[in-house]
């Protein structure tokens, strides 16, 4: 299929045949308020030598730094075969397949990733991706109601030391759909999330509860008695992981007696660049008994007329081209490429090799911790952490991270921002990507920076 | 044509419902629609305990090609379900109107049956609708 643009004659056509005057018109019924207004900054049309030597001067200003920040979107070593397979002809698109018997490839690849990120969340069943981490979150709230049927209240649980992202964009999405979203609040010393906290609502009807692991602070929850809790009471559980960090801790599906019943999170730190924020895609795995209530696609492996196996998209029922109005989602693709590039990602690296990268996650962040408590600086919670840290710089935080800014070091996300009791706190994580003199650098250009 | 037993009540949507004994009534989806859908393969019925009202949609059966809504034919409690068809769904289409069974209500309201088609009803009605 040749993708032309139409022409003006044809745009005229189509407008006369309708009986518009122009395409404006046809946006008459969005209010002028609410239409995004011209992006500023962005030149009309250029030369493919122009765009090139524009976006090579801009990428300059950005500079080179050291980058410390993490807060949900993390920087790994992606091997160069990763994105070299994934541009391939044959892989090369963002979306899902619908005609089976000519994409088996593709189909076959998803079925790979679903089994891969079903194994690493410890689930029965995964779909073949949604957007990112925050709307799969909010899609895995919709769908707690629907599986939790008996609850009428339609309330869910949601701790403050999820990410503030995530919250803002569950909000978003469900906050017309009659969910009560009750915060959690989290302990500010430890800063986990205690059972304790759980108290209030020990005889309410709750319809579902949400577990972040390791939390937006980087710390560690007692999984284990937050499922309890939620397993006493018939209360759906879902958890929101860090891929990366499932190779060293318990997988979500061992969580309390029995588990979650509903994993997410986001794919980004799985073969995914930063790349200012996207495209990145979300992860969603489950047990089979809820498989129903599931948004997305799905692949399944079949068998055809001659009994030879073959790969096809499955459960399509749930979906919107089918059930319309009352489809599980109306996601209807997936972000097909970034799930491409992450297979192969989590080929290449193996069980071993994503264990490793965990490895030097966590003992690069606890290095650079070391190196600062030399100094003065300590974490401001003293709960057991992953690969990202809230480190208390005082009252001249934000001051001392421009300066390391300025000397080529992204110090971490300053958390005053989202929690104006954390003024003073940044939030910096050390991955696989940083060298002993990167944390050398870090210590340098913070003492530098005074 | 297909079948359509004449102790039973219908509704313009396909349901049918048997009064028992007890004064508690049992719906199925019929014979015909059944055939329209194809081959189920999955029931989900509303649960056990929980109220419905007329004409509200309660239950859902999907098929290979489609997934369609059923509507309660009466007011009234749950008080059990067909588990059977948890793991054989396709009793529905084997024996719509005797093991292939959805729910079983306590109407709150029995008048409500003296609203709903007779066997000769839903027969004209089927054949208006084709």
């Amino acid at each position: 299929m040749p993708f032309i643009p139409h022409t003006e004659e044809d745009i005229r056509a189509m407008l006369d045949s309708i009986g518009a005057e122009s395409v404006e018109d046809l946006f008459d019924e969005i209010p002028a308020d609410l239409r995004a207004p011209p992006l500023t900054g962005i030149p009309e049309g250029e030369s493919e030598m122009g765009i090139t030597r524009l976006m090579q001067e801009r990428a300059a200003k950005d500079g080179m730094p050291s980058n410390f920040i993490g807060a949900g979107a993390y920087e790994h070593h992606i091997p160069a075969a990763v994105w070299q397979i994934a541009t391939r002809g044959e892989f090369y698109s963002a979306y899902t397949p619908y005609q089976a018997e000519a994409s088996q490839g593709t189909l076959q690849l998803i079925y790979e990733y679903q089994t891969m990120i079903s194994r690493l969340t410890g689930m029965e069943v995964s779909n073949a991706s949604l957007y990112d981490g925050a709307s799969a979150l909010a899609e895995a709230v919709l769908m707690a109601v629907r599986v939790n049927r008996r609850s009428k209240a339609k309330r869910v649980l949601l701790p403050g030391a999820l990410h503030p992202d995530y919250r803002k964009v569950v909000k978003t999405l469900i906050g017309n759909q009659g969910i009560e979203l009750v915060e959690l609040p989290f302990d500010e010393t430890t800063g986990q999330t205690p059972v304790e906290v759980l108290a209030p609502y020990a005889d309410d009807d709750v319809t579902a509860m949400v577990i972040s692991q390791p939390n937006f602070f980087g710390i560690l929850e007692d999984v284990d008695a937050l499922t309890g809790w939620a397993e006493e009471r018939g209360i759906p559980v879902i958890a929101v992981v860090n891929p990366v960090s499932l190779a060293l801790l318990k997988p979500p599906g061992e969580w309390g007696a029995n588990g979650v019943d509903i994993v997410v999170g986001e794919g980004q730190p799985l073969g995914a660049p930063l790349s200012s924020g996207g495209p990145y895609y979300g992860f969603m795995t489950t047990l089979k008994k809820h498989i129903r209530q599931m948004p997305g696609r799905i692949v399944g492996r079949a068998e055809d007329a001659d009994g030879k196996p073959g790969f096809v998209l499955t459960l399509q029922a749930r979906e919107q081209h089918i059930r319309r109005s009352k489809a599980t989602s109306n996601i209807c693709t997936n972000q097909g490429l970034v799930v491409t590039a992450s297979t192969i990602h989590m080929s290449l690296l193996g069980d071993e090799g994503l264990t490793r990268v965990a490895e030097a996650c966590y003992a690069n962040t606890h290095a650079l911790v070391e190196k600062l408590a030399a100094k003065g600086i300590k974490p401001r919670f003293t709960g057991e952490y992953f690969h990202e840290v809230a480190l208390d710089f005082g009252g001249d935080a934000a001051t001392r991270v421009q300066t390391m800014a300025d000397a080529g070091v992204l110090a971490g996300l300053e958390l005053s921002r989202d929690y104006p009791q954390l003024d003073g706190c940044v939030l910096a994580c050390a991955t696989e990507t940083k060298t002993e003199s990167d944390l050398e650098q870090y210590v340098t250009t913070w003492e530098q920076a005074a | 044509m297909s079948e359509a037993p004449k102790d039973l009540k219908y509704t313009k949507s396909h349901e049918w419902v048997r009064s028992e004994a007890d004064g508690s009534v049992t719906v199925g989806i019929t014979d015909h629609a059944q055939e329209l859908l194809g081959d189920l393969v999955f029931v989900e019925a509303p649960e056990a305990g929980s109220t419905i009202e007329a004409g509200t949609a309660c239950a859902t059966v999907e098929s290979v090609k489609a997934a369609s809504d059923i509507y309660a034919p009466i007011s009234g409690e749950v008080t059990a379900v067909n588990e059977d068809l948890a793991d054989s769904p396709e009793k529905v289409n084997e024996s719509p109107f005797e093991d292939g069974w959805l729910f079983k209500v306590e109407p709150s309201d029995a008048g409500q049956l003296d609203a709903l088609m007779d066997a000769d009803a839903y027969a004209a009605h089927v054949e208006a609708e084709s």
